[in-house]
């Protein structure tokens, strides 16, 4: 049985059953009691769990994530929200110095089970300093995973693993698809972190993606089929781990490889998938792996040029056909 | 004797014309000459009838997310009439009608917020920086940029405008911190208007003051009605003179208040009492400026009458201007990357590919053709 809810309804829906489940999950952050969380991710939740589990905080992102992690070593599970990853820059000593090498400096005495989450990527129209997609900085460091769903049940399923793993997770959302509806189990289930879903079958190209930017591909995958190529989209999901396998499998099939990937080109997720693709398929290829990315500049303010540095479905479409030989 | 005093302090709250029309001859004569006061309301009036206009914009769907700074026009406006416009101004998003006395173009404003970063090229004469977004980090710059100026000798100041909400991020601390250890002419100025979108004062600060925050970091405090523009300019000279001569920073808590929603995506009365925003529209900096200014028979009704004239065709004008603007290119937002455009660049912005093929300009055919859209 599904019910068809929004992307954000299913976030609340992971932490709030978390919740109930374990005494040791809580949720921290700016706005995300009395207001419902600046995005309303999480609304209601003040008043089921109390303000002891839902915890309003000065606005120190430092602050609040570097305490996180010190409870989280003590075996709570805290939840801490970024209003948005682009305020994760003001906190990178703890998310990125702290969290994910905390059980290694310790010898394994003390794990650090947190999810950090928030919106990642451009907003439509917050200016550059709002929209950073964060995957490409953090994607290149150990000890942490990052997972990424693009849809709400995947958002659901992958929150509830997240907050039920013993290392830091970095949950990306996206503020473009909060509300988004889509079907989603009305029991309980769970997502594994680290498999990738092939979202759309075809034969002629691999589309690999994760994010909001699987929406661009499945935009993308519709216009060139008319066009008679067909497309297999991918949806990673998580980009670290990375499921290369499902990736490799189908390119193998299909013998041409597209990454659609929403951070700047250079040393990217989209970069890394493209070297290991190359590498696993290396007979298997019919052209280089192609790459469509946000341009390499910050994200423009403006409506139209957000637009057009974001991996839209027409440069991925144009890329596509460029890959194939078919342009 | 085992427990002797080593610290007494003391925090100074100025307040000169208050709600009532209350006026402190002491402090306040002479500190605004008449002239200068009509022209200051008159800019309150404009700015005013600006934030009004803007908000109707955005619900209209003709500008973006906007921040709006009604009841909160008279501590940035005090500011930057107390400071020489050789000063910098270091600014959040509030300081509308300071920035406004400095020279900005209204239509600047609403270029900004209706999406086009060129609304943050702001006159280089004006010396203000760039609409600050991320809380907090324009404390540190305006520290820099001070530090700079008494490097190279130069006896200006940098006033540095943030919420109360932002002084809970680490870089106002550091920026406390540096200024006060290292010597820096800066103004920290905080526009305590209580609240940080939904989440009150007291979150951000137990203390009874925010002030005191300054004194911790051994500089001095002071803390005014920041609805009076009279205690504002007071208190920004006395810091203005301290920076200027001593090369001391002086933090200054204004206490206003947002008569407005945080931004157009708030909806403040979900969680604001309508009591305490009647409270604080009865303290309001205009309001009070006016009644203050007819007591003096400086005003009347009919000046009343011609300046929300001239505020309207003023504001009709900036809207306009904004409007008018013609909008940015797909290529101009490779503009300002690098002191010199690099080559790779250079055939992004011509094919708009970013994938590895393509990066290499041998690669491309024809970039004229993957340019149509
Ligand atoms: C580093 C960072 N964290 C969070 C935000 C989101 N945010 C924008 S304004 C704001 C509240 C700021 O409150 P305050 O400093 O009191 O200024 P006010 O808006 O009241 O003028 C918050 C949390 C941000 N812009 N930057
Ligand atoms: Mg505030």
């Amino acid at each position: 049985m599904t019910r068809t809810i929004e992307y954000r309804d299913a976030l609340n829906e992971a932490m709030s059953e978390e919740m109930r489940r374990d005494e040791r999950v809580f949720l921290l952050g700016e706005e995300v009691a009395e207001y419902d969380g600046a995005y309303k991710v999480s609304r209601g939740m003040l008043q089921e769990f109390g303000p002891k589990r839902v915890v309003d905080t000065p606005i120190s992102e430092s602050g609040f994530s570097g305490m996180a992690i010190g409870a989280a070593m003590l075996g709570l599970r805290p939840i801490v929200e970024f209003m948005s990853w682009s305020f994760s820059l003001v906190a990178a000593d703890p998310i990125l110095n702290n969290a994910p090498k905390m059980l290694y400096m310790s010898g394994g005495q003390f794990g650090c089970p947190i999810v950090i989450r928030g919106n990642d990527g451009a907003g439509g129209q917050l200016g550059s300093t709002h929209s950073w997609c964060v995957e490409g900085l953090y994607a290149n460091v150990p000890g942490m995973k990052m997972v990424i769903p693009a849809f709400p049940a995947d958002a659901k399923g992958l929150l509830k693993s997240a907050i039920r793993d013993d290392d830091p997770v970095f949950f990306l959302e996206s503020e473009r698809l909060l509300a988004y509806k889509d079907e989603v189990p009305e029991e309980e289930y769970l997502i594994p972190i680290g498999k990738a879903l092939v979202r759309r079958p075809g034969t002629d190209c691999t589309l690999v993606s994760f994010g909001r930017p699987v929406h661009f591909c499945l935009e993308a995958a519709e216009e060139l089929a008319r066009e008679g190529i067909s497309c297999e989209v991918i949806d990673g999901r998580t980009i670290r781990p990375l499921d290369i396998d499902t990736i490799v499998q189908s390119v193998k099939k299909t013998n041409y490889c597209v990454v659609v990937d929403q951070s700047w080109p250079f040393a990217s997720p989209g970069a890394e998938i493209a070297a290991q693709v190359h590498a696993a398929c290396f007979d298997d290829l019919d052209n280089a792996v192609g790459r469509v990315h946000s341009a390499d500049v910050p994200t423009p303010y403006a409506s139209e040029l957000e637009q057009e540095y974001l991996p839209n479905a027409r440069r991925i479409c144009e890329a596509v056909r460029a890959t194939t030989y078919n342009a | 004797m085992p427990i002797t005093k080593v610290l007494e302090a003391q925090i100074d709250h100025v307040s000169i014309l208050d709600e009532h029309g209350n006026f402190d001859e002491s402090l306040g004569k002479g500190l605004i000459p008449d002239e200068d006061l009509i022209k200051l309301y008159g800019h309150m009036v404009i700015c005013r009838l600006l934030d009004e206009v803007a908000f109707k914009l955005q619900r209209s769907g003709r500008m973006g997310t906007y921040p709006q700074n009604m009841g909160q026009e008279a501590p940035s406006l005090g500011a930057a009439y107390a400071l020489e416009t050789t000063d910098w101004m270091v600014t959040c998003y509030r300081e509308n009608c300071g920035l406004f006395w400095r020279g900005l173009p209204m239509e600047k404003i609403l270029q900004h917020w209706m999406g086009d970063e060129r609304g943050n090229d702001i006159p280089r004469e004006l010396h203000a920086t760039p609409i600050a977004v991320p809380i907090g980090t324009q404390m540190l710059h305006a520290t820099g940029l001070a530090w700079a100026a008494k490097y190279r000798g130069e006896k200006r100041v940098a006033c540095t405008f943030f919420g109360d909400g932002a002084t809970s991020e680490g870089d106002f601390h550091e920026a406390m911190n540096f200024a006060a250890n290292l010597d820096i002419p800066v103004v920290f100025f905080c526009q305590n208007n209580q609240w940080a979108i939904s989440v009150p004062g007291k979150i951000q600060c137990s203390a009874p003051t925010v002030a005191q925050r300054g004194f911790a970091y051994g500089m001095d405090c002071l803390r005014c009605d920041g609805n009076d523009i009279f205690a504002v300019v007071h208190c920004m000279n006395k810091a203005i003179a301290s920076g200027r001569d001593n090369k001391r920073p002086t933090f200054i808590e204004a206490v206003t208040y947002r008569l407005g929603d945080h931004t157009t995506a708030d909806d403040a009365r979900r969680y604001r009492d309508a009591e305490e925003v009647e409270l604080w529209k009865a303290r309001d900096p205009i309001t009070r400026i006016k009644a203050f200014m007819k007591s003096r028979k400086i005003w009347d009704d009919s000046k009343q009458a011609e300046l929300e004239e001239h505020a309207d065709e003023a504001v009709s004008a900036a809207v306009k201007r904004a409007e008018g603007i013609e909008a940015p290119n797909k290529e101009d937002f490779f503009n300002w990357m690098y002191a010199e455009l690099p080559e790779q660049l250079v055939v992004q912005r011509d094919t708009m590919r970013t994938s590895s093929i393509g990066q290499d300009p041998s690669q491309i055919e024809s970039p004229q053709a993957s340019q149509q859209s």
